[in-house]
């Protein structure tokens, strides 16, 4: 059987008001080599398929339909076997 | 004339908007369950603020795959006039209803307080009562208020003055310093292109009589009974 690890971030365009928040956070405990931070989430879906091919286009949908914005929002993900 | 309010599982303002119509306004009003696929002739459909589906994945993303939807957009296929006020904003963006999307706050606090806004458009049919550029005086409560639109999103919306609502100074002044979450051009409510379908993040109705410390957001309520009454004599 195969699962999904799918990573959802926001775009590299839009403002992420978290990410920002967490690299002051590391700032002032004193890593000086912080750049930027962005945050995502990462959804992990335990498929109860064999086809991979199959599970591929199942969870594009499920990217495209639900689990981003494809306003704000991309993502990747990768299929492995669980 | 009849106004139904949309319920969802974590609707928080539901029972707020049922009073204001009711007991304020003295219509007739119904709460409608996030389960019901079919709907009876209402004339506008409120979308209340709270946090369905607990604000899981995203705001709104859950909420706009219920069953009752369906019904939603049909009605505002026919031009019946829905209003999404904050969390109901949210979830009519991502419904596809209105343009833009919504992030978290920028200084990723959830912002309760008063806050005054704006009428950039007071031609519309939820905004009829208020003056032109009528500053009015309603409080906002949320995390994820930071309205985005892509350029060309936001070039149209201008282009129609589908800005209905900019976040202001007490005189009105449109600044940085009284955007309360970072949204674009301080946006605080905008509507569609055929005009029957606002979102706001502020709550008119939390501020629709003097106990509450404004009645400044009765006049939107005002306005969509004024239009509804109008097309009934017409």
């Amino acid at each position: 059987m195969l699962k999904a690890e799918i990573y959802v971030k926001l775009k590299d365009t839009i403002a992420d008001p978290q990410g920002l928040t967490v690299k002051h956070a590391l700032d002032s405990l004193g890593f000086k080599g912080v750049d930027g931070v962005r945050i995502g989430r990462l959804i992990t879906i335990a498929l109860n398929l064999k086809d991979r091919k199959k599970a591929k286009k199942d969870i594009s949908e499920m990217c495209r339909k639900l689990l981003s914005n494809p306003i704000i929002e991309e993502y990747k993900f990768s299929i492995k076997e669980r | 004339m009849k106004f139904g309010v949309i319920v969802f599982p974590g609707s928080n303002c539901d029972r707020d908007c049922f009073y204001v119509i009711k007991d304020i306004l003295k219509k007739p009003v119904e709460y409608i369950w996030h389960q019901n696929a079919e709907i009876d002739d209402f004339d506008c459909l409120i979308l209340p603020g709270g946090f369905s589906y607990g604000d899981y994945l995203r705001t709104g993303a859950i909420a706009r795959f219920s069953p009752v939807m369906k019904a939603v957009f049909d009605f505002a296929g026919r031009g019946g006039l829905v209003i999404g006020i904050c969390n109901g904003f949210q979830i009519l963006l991502e419904a596809g209803l209105l343009p833009g999307a919504m992030v978290r706050n920028r200084d990723i606090h959830f912002i309760c307080k008063y806050v005054y806004i704006k009428t950039e458009n007071s031609a519309t049919r939820f905004t009829a009562r208020c003056g032109k550029s009528q500053i009015l005086r309603i409080p906002i409560a949320h995390n994820e208020g930071n309205y985005y639109i892509d350029e060309k999103g936001f070039a149209e919306l201008k282009r129609n003055n589908q800005i209905v609502f900019r976040y202001c100074g007490r005189k009105g002044e449109v600044e940085d310093r009284y955007n309360p979450n970072g949204a674009i051009d301080s946006i605080a409510g905008i509507i569609n292109r055929g005009g029957n379908v606002l979102g706001m993040m502020p709550h008119p109705e939390r501020s629709s009589e003097m106990a509450l410390g404004s009645s400044d957001g009765v006049l939107i309520f005002k306005s969509i009974i004024e239009c509804l009454e109008q097309k009934k004599d017409t």
